[in-house]
């Protein structure tokens, strides 16, 4: 690790001014930071500490009936505060599918956002990677790549965002509260982070010294509480990061889906939110094969970046289960294993 | 630069000074305070070795700055046992064999005192081990670690129960 300048602001407004310093990094719990500049990856010159500021730990409630997170809450604090888990489930179960407890006890909202991608060349210093070292080239085009990208990606980068929490937010029109030394502006988390392209190491719409300050769910993504599941394929079923995700949010009335939001993880530098096949779904019955026709349009753009041809199918599948999943009605509680495709959707097989 | 911090650890008064940032706090258990009961596995938030209390919430004490923690209190696996008494989950540990060659249980014991605080498992096999997925053992001793969780957590809950009474 390199050795880096250590400054505790008391404030956004004098978090800001410090981070302002060409240089400098934001630092919350430091899950994913701390493990970057320990194998090199980055090398901040100064550290400006947000753990402390008063007001971006805070849960709120809001009159339109949805709830600003601040960027500080911890993932667990999130995940079982009892109104924020009431009315966005899917958010919930995002959170406990991610990480570890140890982790998920100390890991932010705004690090979630945050959180840089984690393909194997990224991680290793002695690889090429556009995204660590612009112009450098792309070691993962003709690596090992049956987890990278195959929806917006670029012969710059075939990296995937890693978050789970992203995915429903993106589902549910959440809004990036961000500070900067011009002020205050918000953006939709769906327009947060950004595609490759040619320069890939431009992750987010964040200029330098920008601060994510909250993250606002809006009462209007309520009306999906009863039907919203969040479905994750790991390699193993617990603590690993998704090879594919997808958070399904529907309002059924008589029996007839009358709106839908559907989001992927896992498929692009991105939280993969499909507009396409959330009109394919509204005015059908929710059974089987509408969803596979659903899951038909939310893929069609997928292309394969090298050995990952399998994920393609793969996210039509788990589209199809989320979106069986979330018609059968959110449950009491969430599952024993959050997020996992080993449980029966109900009423139906355990596969197929 | 040199910074000074005050941490509790279990349950006494610490004043560190530190010469230098980087210091996790992991290493100032290890390297500077003599409690190497904390273990560095992987030394990078994938093995739970590092386990401890911070604040009373269970955390990868390899991914936390010691400065950035100033103020806080700190359980770790020396404070568990109150003298030659031991704790109950680690002596659930010891009936139920949760351990082969021992270098991931401390992690493992602090990670099933936050698991049980949390109170979010119950008595469900399989909560528990989604509650434990944090803490690897190579040694493949899960089975008896998912069965010492189990029971602690009962003799608890009964040892609460009497207290209550």
């Amino acid at each position: 690790m390199n050795r880096f300048d250590y400054v505790r602001p008391a404030t956004v407004p004098e978090a800001v001014a410090a981070a302002a310093v060409p240089g400098s990094a934001y630092l919350a719990a430091g899950t994913n930071l701390i493990d970057l500049m320990k194998g090199g990856i980055v090398s901040p010159k100064r550290l400006v500490d947000i753990g402390r500021v008063p007001g971006l730990d805070r849960i709120e409630s809001l009159p339109d009936g949805g709830v600003r997170i601040g960027a500080c809450v911890r993932n667990a604090d999130l995940a079982y505060d009892p109104t924020a888990s009431k009315r966005f489930p899917a958010v919930t179960e995002a959170l406990l599918s991610g990480a570890s407890a140890q982790l998920r006890n100390a890991a932010t909202v705004g690090g979630n956002l945050l959180q840089r991608t984690r393909c194997a060349y990224f991680y290793d210093p002695a690889s090429a990677c556009n995204r660590r070292q612009p112009g450098a080239g792309c070691d993962a085009r003709a690596g090992d790549n049956r987890l990278h990208a195959v929806l917006g990606w670029s012969e710059s980068c075939i990296a995937t965002h890693p978050s789970d929490f992203c995915v429903p937010l993106a589902a549910l029109d959440a809004i990036v509260e961000i500070e900067g030394q011009a002020g205050r502006r918000e953006v939709a988390l769906e327009e947060f982070h950004l595609l490759p392209g040619t320069t890939p190491e431009r992750e987010s719409v964040l200029m330098p010294g920008e601060l994510v300050v909250a993250v606002r769910l809006p009462g209007a993504a309520t009306r999906f509480a009863t039907h919203a599941r969040y479905l994750e394929l790991r390699e193993r079923t617990s603590y690993a990061f998704a090879v594919v995700s997808a958070a399904a949010c529907l309002r059924i009335e008589d029996g007839v889906i009358a709106e839908a939001r559907l989001a992927l993880g896992g498929v692009a530098a991105k939280p993969w939110r499909t507009r396409a096949a959330e009109a394919a779904l509204v005015g059908v019955c929710a059974n089987p094969e509408d969803f596979r026709r659903a899951a038909e349009t939310g893929l069609e753009a997928a292309r394969p970046s090298g050995d990952n041809a399998f994920k393609i199918e793969l996210a039509r599948r788990i589209v199809v289960r989320a979106l069986a999943l979330a018609a059968a009605g959110t449950p009491e509680r969430v599952p024993a294993l959050p997020g996992s495709p080993f449980a029966p959707v109900p009423g139906g097989a355990l596969h197929g | 630069m040199s910074l000074s911090i005050n941490l509790t650890i279990n349950g006494m008064r610490r004043t560190v000074e530190l010469d230098d940032p980087r210091v996790t706090l992991l290493d100032l258990l290890r390297e500077r305070l003599d409690l190497t009961g904390t273990k560095k596995g992987c030394h990078r938030g994938q093995c739970g070795a590092c386990t401890v209390l911070l604040d009373g919430r269970r955390v990868n004490s390899c991914l936390a700055l010691a400065v950035s923690n100033d103020g806080a209190e700190v359980l770790t696996i020396e404070g568990l046992a109150q003298g030659e008494a031991l704790h109950p989950i680690q002596a659930a540990f010891i009936a139920h064999d949760g351990f082969q060659c021992g270098f991931c249980t401390p992690g493992q014991i602090m990670s099933a005192v936050g698991l049980i605080q949390e109170g979010q498992v119950g008595d469900d096999p399989e909560r528990v081990r989604e509650g434990m997925s944090g803490n690897l053992c190579r040694c493949g001793a899960y089975r008896g670690i998912t069965e010492a969780v189990l029971e602690a957590q009962q003799t608890q809950a009964q040892d609460g129960r009497k207290e209550a009474a």
